[in-house]
Order: C-alpha cells, then structure tokens, then sequence
C-alpha cells in the first residue's frame, strides 16, 4: 500500500480519512483525548477556548443534519468559528466542480474542512488538493468511511468493555453500502478484537469482506451465538424491497434485532446503533430503549470524540 | 547548587496554608506535579472537601504554538465551584501562564468567591500579574534552568534541577 | 526518397530476424536488407548503432477524440503522440461525438488524418445508429468510406436479438465486428472490479462474471452466425480460459489486452487514484498473471495502448466520478519491453504483440519489415531511461497511472510511408545522459 496520506512527515495525524492503516498509538490517543472532553460537557460553562479563531467548514454535499450537528456542537465547545454549508443545491448544480468550491473556501482562510460526500474517496480527493496548513476530516465518503463514528463506537465499547482482546464483536446489516461498518471493522482489528463477525444476508454482503478481518454469517443465531456487543446498521430506506431484499418484514423477521435474538448473545452484551434507527425494521423498541441499549451514550461520546479528533489535527505540523 | 528537601517544604507549607483552611475550602491541584502535591496537601490538611484537579492542556495560550500535549488528563472537580474557596495548588511558579490557565478553567466550572495560590517553589521570571499567596520557598533561577518536582518510590517528593534541553516550558 | 537506416538492431517479429542488419528504403517500401541494391544513392542516412529497428507498432484502440471531443485531445495532438510513441497504425474506436455512424464522417476524419500525413488510422464504424444499440448502422457504406470493421465501443448493446442480428449482417459482408464483453447489468453503478480493493474502498463492483457472462453470448452468437469476431480489452482470467478453449475448438475469435491490465492490478487504485479508473476495470492479480499467460501462449493475439485521453476536469473528482481511461500512446512501447523483461520473453516474441500480430488480424499491410512492405518503422533506443511525466508527453492527455513511474526504452525516430515523419530532440544526448 502507498503512503497513508492522513498522517504527516513527522508521524502526525493531519488529516482524519479513514481508520484504515492508523497506527494503534493514534487511534488510543484520540480516545484518550476524548475521553478528557467529556467532562467539559457536565460543566457550567460547556467550551474550552482551544480553537478560539480558528474557521472550521461544515463542507455537506450530501445533506445530514445530524451528523453535521455533531461535527457544529464540537467545533463551538472547542471555541472556532463554525460555518455550514450545504453545497448539494447551489454550486453542483451550477458546474463547480468539488475542488472548485474547497478553493474558494481556503481563500476565505479556513483551517478545517468536515467533509461528508456521497462518492467514495471525496475527502481523500480535497486532501491532496489544499494547502499543508488545511485539515481535512471525513464525516462520511459514499460506502467507504465514517472514521469519526467508528472512533465514537471504539469509544463506547471501551466505555463498558474496555479489554477488547476478549471481546466478541458483531456488526449486523447493510455491509454492503455502510462506510460505518467498514471503518468499525478497521478499528476493531486495530484494537486487537478477539473475533469480529458480520451478519447479513448474502446480497448485503461485499464480497472478499473476510479481507477486513472477519467472520461472516447469515444467520442470527449462529452469529450472536456469545457475542459481546452488537451493532445494528442502519438499512437505507430504498433497500427495504427491490432486488436486494423483499421486503422490511422479512428482514424483521430473520435479522431485526428483538429480545428473543439478543438473548443469543452473552447475558451482559451492548447494544449499538449508529443512528437513526428504523425501529421495526433492524431493531425492534424494546432492545433500542432496554436495558442492554447505549445507543444514546455514543451519541453523548460522538461529540466529545470529534473535539478530539479537531484538537488533535489541529495541532499537527505545529 | 543546593536545593532545598522537598518534604521540608511540603511540611512548610501545610503549616502556613492551615490556618486558612475554611468549611468552604478546597483544594485544586495541577496536573501533573501540582496534583501531586495537592493530594499531599489534602492528607495534611485533613480537608473534608474531596480533592480537584486540573488539566489545563485545553487552556493553554501556546496551543497554536506547540499543540495539544500528548497525554491530556480529564479534568476532575468533584465539587461545586460556585461561592467556594479555592486554594489552587502548583509544585513551581515561573511565568504565572498556568495559573492563567487554571484560573480560566476554573472559572467555566462556576463563580468562586475567592482564589488562593500555593507553590512549593517560586522561582521568579514572572511574565503576568500572578502572585502566591503561600509559598514553600523562594529561589531565584536564571531563564534556562528548570526546576522539577518528582514522585519517587522510597523517597517521597524531590526538587532537581534539568538540563535546558529537556525542557519544554514551564 | 530514398534512405538508409545504417547499423541497427533489425527485429522483424513475422520474419523471425533479429540481427544487426542495415534496412534499406526506397519509395516508401523496404527495398532490401542487409547489402544495398545496386545503384542505391541514399539521400539520408540515418545512424542506428546501438539501437533497435523495429516494424512501426499496430495499435488496436486509440482514442484520437474527433470529431466532437476536442477539449480532450486533438487529431493533431494524437497523431504525434502515436508518432512519439513509434505507432504507425492505429484502430480508433466509434465513439466519438457524434459516434461514426455515417459515411460522411469516417471520410472526414480518414481525409483530416491523410493531411496530417503522419500515422495510418484505421476507424472501427459503429455498429448501431449512435451507438444506441436498436438500429443497424450502414455497415456496406460505412465500409467502403474505410472503416475497417464494426463496434459498440463501450456503448450497451442489451438487446440480444438485435446484437444477433447485427453479426448476422455483418456475416454477410464479411465484415469483423469487436465488442467488448460486458453485461450491461452486472456492470452498473460498477467503477472498480468487484474484489478485496473495491470492498476495502466502497466502490461499487463490476464483478468478473460482466465479463464471462457476456462472452459466452458473444461465442455463442459466433458460433450460430459465422461473424468475425475480435474481443477488445479482456480483463478476467475465466474469460481468457473460455477464449482459449473456443479457439481450441477452432472458432475463428481473435482477442486484445490493454496494457495497462498487462502490468497493473486492483491495488494500484491506492487511495482513490483516478488515473486508475479505466474500463475495464483493473482486476485482481490473479487476472493479470492469467493476461500474461494468455499473451505468452498466444491466446490474446494483440496488446493495445486503449489510449484514452481525458481532460484533468473530468480525472480531477472522485474516483466513481472521474472519466475512465488513460494516455497510453507513448507508453506502449516501454511497457511492452517491461513485459519482456519480466516474463523473461525474447524481444522479438514480445514485439510480435505490437506489431506482426495485431496487423495480422486486421489484415492490412504492415507491421512487418520484409522487402516490398512498407516502410513503417520505429527506431528505438532499448536502453534509454526517461520518467512519465506531463511534460515528457506529446499527447494532450496526460493522465496515466504511471505518472512519475521510471520507463526504459524509448523511441527515437519513426518512419511512415518511408519519410522520417519523428525524430525525438536530442535523443542521443539524453540517452548519453542517462547512461553515465
């Protein structure tokens, strides 16, 4: 493999692209870091003034409110200037081209760009292209990464589970089009995950996926058969029947979450969901909102994990 | 040069802290030589108030500078700020830019009626308006010399002096 | 003219020389080899020592962008990018803007290329009316303007009826019809081949299946109507085995590689280069190894350059946006010695690739350097380094995934019709250059 473009000359991260490749010292770090901000939330005064003057752009040419309120709530409790911008319906639509609209926004001195795209590698592509002084984090490339989201799911799994050698792990749904199960995948095999297992039927899974450091299965009991912790993938609405699957129900029935299922895993499992959910249709309510669920906790750790992530990008090359 | 024991001092300094030790007063130590010697403080003391301590990476005025430091540790104030006495406690005063920091922060957890500064060692070269209220002992020490507090099995604290290179700042 | 190509390596892959023989010409023909003819007064000469004379390189797919797509390359910057690269034919595909689906057209561009007066460009006709795949393009006509067979490019031909009937007419004439196979539906939304890389990436698959799936649709529908066949641009190792057993069985298909799938793989995407996008997509490498053995017994007939050039806007996006397709014109020359040297082949078996055998299935003059064929010929230095980069290339594209990449061998002069139509500046002094 060619050089990790995300980390610098000097072994630093400059950019969060992916989780693939990121050495394990890296990634402990910024759950470190992470976990020092959590406590900023709980205080009077919910900010530090780290990036006071710093400019950093929501750049979304795909639109995610709530990915994107994430991203708003970290810059400001770090103190930079934030500034959203929705590009889908103006600039594409007039001919810009992605780089086009990034070389405008560094002339206006931005120092941080948030990029979510819907084309795989859109934030690998606005890396190479802007200035040494201009980190790039990637808050979501078509199917291939979601780095911040798996770094907050590391987060709360070490929250409650925190020797992953022991941990058995199983990612359930959408492989085939999830660029958060991609980047969990990476940073569970980074961690040093006992077993990491992925459930789908056989249209939702990519193939050569064993690749990535993985068991498959496509049957729930077999698959949570002992497991530790669960994760739920969300399924994009118009994958729920065409020639993928037939219909939500029966992807209910076989491979929805429900209590019956979950009693497969081991008695003290978590349950994780990287929102929004389709209840009923990959989870069913009682698990979402029962006692096993920390779907709401990692919402709670996205933020503090993405100040890290801000922090630490922004005092590489210094 | 002959620097002094640093158990001395400790012992010096709870004395001279004691007599204004309140119900509404806590300690607040700073990472990670001042958290040290808080703790010390806490147990001499026999404070009732539990101990807080401060990592004030978030606070620094160098982050553009020099960046995040490598090992940052959650800040921890297990009481309310709000209307509390507070001894902040370092192991050396140089600049006066971590009491800057610690100040800052400790203000974004509440509005403390008061603020009160100990230091093992004051070593001078101040570059803000800081001034400790208590004060272990006093040494002069020219720009490039560093002087450390260390924890060390068998011997409690120990001051040393540190070659110029191996420091960062103070 | 007459001229003298004086102290080279002759390498003449159909006559099996290869020896250093002085290669004499005369009327725009080789008039002899080794001594002169007498009488013979060359009015140039041109000093080979220490450097190869080939037979000017046949290629299968050159994209040339006219009429229609100027802003990526022109006729004129194309044709010396082909002289550049020592290829003297080349086969442009039909899908230019619009597609050549007329007459009138073909004539143009065979009119356009002949003033140039540098490479010999042979155009593919289309194979249906705009390429759209329902409606049979004048293939007679479109024949006698020059076309020199018929193609889809890689427009969809989804209708097997229609593509049936389309090699049934084609059987008629005896024209040759190239497709590419690739089944429109397994292939869509695909940008990179459907393995470990793509999944790793999240790029949408085109799996290897596209390719064996409709390859055996195209040798059944052969074998029902006697068409010629010529299979462009294979990139799986089972389609190559099914080639391989049909010509066994004496179906008369022939079939090309790009040579870019000849040296590189599904990991060479790397973070998302789009110099890596082509079509077909780059397989994994067990396919390549299966390319080079395929091209090592002879069941691939030709190597091509599938010289696409594509303008920086439409590479400067990501990797499922970007336009597929690469510059290779210049390129394939010391790839094709790359090869070589790394499957440990005779020069002149690797040559044959490039030259004797692609002019062989065409069936035009060409690609040979006996007495009484034309003089179409590449001078080329064997030991020459040079690295790829935007300046060093004639083309008007300049996307390549092998920018920055070290090459040896380079062509330092090129002969069409017996007239020198490229003589590489200072040749000799950057070979002296690279050498010490």
């Amino acid at each position: 493999m060619r050089n990790n473009p995300q980390i610098n000359q000097h072994g630093e991260l400059n950019h969060l692209l992916t989780l693939e490749g990121l050495p394990r010292e890296i990634l402990l770090h910024i759950l470190d870091t992470a976990a020092s901000f959590v406590g900023v939330a709980e205080r009077e005064v919910k900010k530090v003034p780290l990036l006071r003057g710093k400019a950093i752009f929501n750049l979304f040419f795909e639109p995610s409110t709530r990915t994107r309120t994430t991203f708003e709530i970290a810059a400001k409790r770090l103190s930079a200037d934030v500034l959203n911008l929705n590009i889908g319906a103006s600039s594409q639509s007039k001919g810009e081209t992605v780089l086009d609209t990034v070389d405008n926004l560094s002339a206006m001195h931005a120092d941080m760009f948030i990029v979510r795209h819907a084309q795989s590698g859109a934030a690998h592509l606005i890396a190479q292209h802007v200035a040494p002084h201009i980190h790039v984090i990637n808050a979501g490339d078509g199917r291939h990464a979601h780095p911040t989201q798996g770094l907050l799911d590391m987060y709360t799994i070490r929250h409650y589970k925190p020797d992953f050698g022991g941990l058995r792990v199983a990612i359930v749904g959408d492989l085939m089009h999830s660029r958060v199960a991609r980047s969990e995948i990476h940073a569970l095999n980074i961690l040093g995950t006992r077993e990491v297992r992925v459930i789908a039927p056989k249209t939702l899974i990519p193939s050569g996926v064993e690749g990535l450091g993985v068991q498959v299965y496509h049957n729930m009991a077999a698959g949570l058969a002992g497991v530790d912790v669960v994760i739920m993938l969300r399924l994009q609405h118009e994958r729920m029947k065409g020639a993928i699957l037939p219909s939500a129900q029966e992807y209910f029935k076989y491979y929805g979450l429900t209590p019956e299922k979950l009693a497969f895993c081991s008695h003290d499992a978590i349950v994780m969901h990287p929102g929004p959910m389709n209840r009923g249709v990959e989870i069913d309510s009682s698990v979402a909102d029962g006692a096993q669920s920390v779907i709401l906790p990692q919402v709670t750790f996205g933020i503090a994990v993405r100040m890290a992530v801000m922090s630490i990008l922004a005092s590489s090359g210094s | 040069m002959d620097l002094p024991n640093a158990e001395t001092l400790v012992a010096h300094l709870a004395d001279r802290i004691a007599p204004h030790v309140g119900a509404e007063s806590a300690l607040v130590g700073i990472h990670t030589g001042g958290a040290w010697l808080a703790q010390r403080l806490h147990q001499r003391l026999g404070m009732a108030t539990p101990l807080g301590t401060l990592d004030i990476s978030f606070y620094r005025d160098d982050f553009s500078r020099i960046g995040l430091h490598p090992q940052v540790k959650p800040s921890d104030i297990p009481f309310a700020v709000e209307g509390r006495d507070i001894i902040l406690v370092d192991d050396v005063l140089y600049t006066g830019r971590t009491i800057r920091a610690a100040m800052n922060e400790l203000f974004d957890y509440g509005r403390p009626s008061a603020i009160r500064l100990a230091v093992l060692i004051d070593r001078g070269g101040r570059e803000l308006p800081v001034c400790p209220d208590f004060v272990g002992e006093r040494i002069a020490l020219p720009r490039h010399q560093n002087i450390q507090l260390t924890l060390e099995a068998g011997h409690g604290f120990v001051l040393s002096l540190q070659s110029p290179s191996a420091q960062v700042d103070a | 003219m007459k001229l003298v190509i004086k102290g080279g390596r002759l390498i003449d892959p159909k006559h099996g020389r290869d020896a250093v023989t002085d290669v004499y010409i005369a009327s725009g023909k080789i008039a002899a080899l080794g001594a002169a003819p007498a009488g013979f007064i060359a009015q140039r000469m041109i000093d080979a020592t220490g450097l190869v004379v080939c037979p000017g390189f046949v290629d299968l797919s050159a994209r040339l962008r006219e009429p229609g797509l100027e802003y990526k390359a022109t006729l004129e910057s194309e044709l010396e990018a082909a002289m550049a690269g020592g290829v003297t034919s080349l086969v442009c595909p039909p899908d230019t803007d619009p597609p050549l689906d007329e007459p009138g057209l073909v004539e143009m561009l065979k009119h356009r290329a002949r003033s140039l007066n540098k490479a010999r460009v042979f155009p593919l006709g289309a194979l249906t009316q705009k390429l759209e795949g329902r409606e049979l393009t004048e293939m007679a006509e479109l024949s006698d303007a020059g076309c020199i067979g018929f193609s889809q490019a890689d427009a969809a031909l989804t209708d097997t009826m229609t593509l049936m009937r389309a090699l049934q007419y084609a059987a008629t004439f005896g024209f040759a019809v190239w497709l590419r196979p690739q089944d429109v539906f397994l292939s869509r939304h695909g940008v990179a081949h459907d393995g470990e890389v793509a999944t790793r990436l999240g790029l949408p698959g085109i799996p290897s299946c596209a390719e064996t799936v409709a390859l055996s649709t195209i040798l059944l529908l052969a074998r029902e109507t006697g068409a010629r066949i010529h299979l462009c641009r294979l990139s799986t190792a089972a389609g190559i085995g099914m080639v391989r057993v049909a010509k066994e069985q004496g179906l008369a298909v022939t079939c090309d590689v790009g040579m870019h799938h000849v040296h590189l793989s599904e990991s060479d995407i790397g973070f998302f280069d789009s110099n890596c996008r082509l079509v077909p997509p780059l397989r994994a490498e067990a396919d390549r190894a299966a390319i080079r053995a395929g091209l090592a017994d002879g069941t691939i007939d030709a190597v091509c350059s599938d010289h696409s050039p594509v303008d920086d806007d439409a590479k400067q996006v990501p990797f499922g946006e970007a336009e597929p397709g690469a510059t290779g014109l210049e390129l394939l020359l010391p790839l094709s010695l790359q090869w070589a040297r790394e499957a440990h082949l005779p020069l002149d078996r690797a040559l044959a690739r490039i030259t004797h055998e692609p002019a062989r299935l065409l069936g035009i003059a060409g690609g040979e350097l006996g007495v009484g064929s034309p003089a179409d010929v590449c001078v080329f230095d064997p030991d020459a380094h040079w690295r790829v980069d935007r300046k060093s290339l004639y083309s008007q594209g300049k996307n390549t995934p092998f920018l920055g990449a070290r090459m040896q061998g380079r062509v330092c002069c090129t002969l069409v019709d017996g007239h020198v139509v490229f003589d590489r500046p200072h040749g000799r002094e950057a070979r002296k250059q690279a050498t010490t």
